[in-house]
């Protein structure tokens, strides 16, 4: 020891070999139960809900206020002049919205006699904020702020804007961890719309980069998915509910092998200035029932 | 004075936990932010030695481990070890020198990035291990090296105080 800094003994006397050993035995035995069993680490998640959430969503929730008040004064000019526009706008859409309504009036009808009622329009949702963004660069995972005590639970699907932002993967009782789509360790069933070909949706950090999600094992033997086509959850999917939308086809390559094609997607979600989102409360699962 | 030393331990690691979360999210460049956490583990390790750093870099660990990780006590185990070995620089400490901890803060951070590709990319099959380099662990590791330059002080600000506090509490017994 130095003699220049020289502290008071530590209470706890053990040495720091030991120590060492005991903690990594800790870490070791705490991932051996993660991998064996089917424990989800819930009282822990329900301890550091109550410690580190209420802060976390108070610096977000002041972060926002903030940004909202700079927009605010800055955007005033910009959005009287939008109004402008957006009352002829509106006119424009009245006339067709009327005609759009009678189209929906017969789409009513045609669902019906088909008995197509799985459109996820349909399903109960709940509105949840992002209050904190994964602490590490490699995944891009974040926390919203409702948990079990608003009903949700694992494995729900968490949509925003219209598209697929991924799933719940983990969940105290006020914050639940959503991963998402674009994410690296995240694999998605999907379908090309137009052709109802069976493809693999598949995140990586290297595509995240220019905004995109990967897909591949796509078998596409007639060569009818073209870029552009919409790409939507899989019915073999066993986590996300059918037909929710992903993305468009942006790219497509043949394989090596001459069998798959794989390719690009870009995604129907900004990811990038994601705020809130929405829950699905109806799990796949429960779909038969 | 042990219990009062221990609880700011705590709050330092909760307020950078938070930070890290939310407000360096929101700084973040190109989806680059700083790591808070290293600093923290890294500055414990070498200021106090082996044992803070372990207890210090196995409780960020397991914060984030609970918050992020698939895998219960993988990122304690990091941190752990990454604590434990800036604790072996204890000896040549001095308060005055700021390019020990910038080196040591650096190394670490490589080091535990450097981990993590191994283990959660490469392992998975991602081998362009130079973009990896480039887009996340490089940029990381220049955030990180230039939030410590305002980060350290702080810390090393706040362990003076409480120093200062346990010897003048000592003089009055």
């Amino acid at each position: 020891m130095s003699p220049v800094v020289k502290r008071k003994r530590d209470k706890f006397s053990i040495p720091s070999k030991y120590l060492l050993l005991i903690l990594t035995c800790v870490c070791v035995a705490l991932m051996a139960v993660t991998f064996l069993t089917d424990y989800s680490a819930m009282p822990l998640n329900k301890l550091v809900g109550y410690v580190v959430v209420p802060f976390q969503s108070g610096v977000s929730r002041i972060g926002t206020w903030m940004s909202v008040r700079t927009d605010e004064l800055g955007e005033l000019r910009i959005i009287l002049e939008e109004n402008q526009e957006l009352k002829q706008q509106i006119a424009e859409l009245t006339v067709q919205n009327t005609q759009l309504q009678q189209d929906k009036y017969e789409l009513n009808n045609l669902r019906e006699l088909y008995k197509l009622d799985e459109q996820y329009s349909g399903y109960e949702k709940v509105g949840a904020r992002i209050i904190a963004r994964d602490s590490g660069n490699w995944f891009h995972a974040f926390i919203i702020n409702k948990g079990t005590d608003d009903g949700l639970a694992v494995d729900m699907n968490v949509i925003a804007g219209g598209g697929l932002v991924g799933r719940i993967v983990d969940i105290g009782s006020n914050w639940a961890k959503v991963n998402a789509v674009i994410n690296d360790d995240s694999n998605v069933s999907g379908m090309v719309l137009a052709s109802s070909d069976i493809l693999m949706v598949t995140g990586s950090l290297q595509l995240m980069e220019e905004g995109t999600i990967g897909f591949e094992q796509l078998i596409d033997s007639q060569n009818t998915v073209k870029v552009g086509d919409k790409v939507v959850t899989s019915n073999i999917s066993d986590k996300y509910l059918p037909s929710i939308l992903i993305g468009y086809i942006s790219e497509i390559n043949q394989d090596s092998n001459n069998i798959t094609k794989s390719g690009k997607i870009t995604p129907a979600v900004d990811f990038e200035h994601l705020e809130e989102v929405l829950v699905i409360l109806k799990m796949k699962q429960q779909i038969e029932d | 004075m042990f219990m009062k030393r221990n609880i700011i331990l705590f709050l330092v690691i909760l307020c950078g936990f938070v930070l890290q979360t939310t407000l360096f999210q929101a700084l973040s460049f190109g989806g680059i932010s700083p790591n808070i956490l290293i600093i923290i583990t890294v500055s414990y390790g070498f200021m106090y030695g082996k044992k803070y750093g372990m207890v210090v870099g196995f409780l960020c660990g397991l914060l984030m481990d609970i918050f992020y990780g698939n895998v219960l006590g993988f990122y304690a185990l990091v941190y752990l070890y990454i604590g434990a070995a800036n604790g072996v620089f204890h000896s040549i400490f001095f308060q005055e020198d700021i390019k020990l901890p910038l080196v040591l803060i650096l190394v670490s951070d490589f080091a535990y990035l450097f981990t993590c590709y191994v283990l959660l990319f490469l392992l998975r099959g991602r081998f362009d291990f130079l973009f990896y380099l480039k887009h996340t662990i490089f940029p990381e590791i220049v955030y990180t090296i230039f939030v410590t330059v305002f980060i350290y002080p702080c810390i090393l600000v706040l362990n003076r105080t409480m120093d200062d506090v346990e010897r003048g509490d000592h003089r009055v017994v």
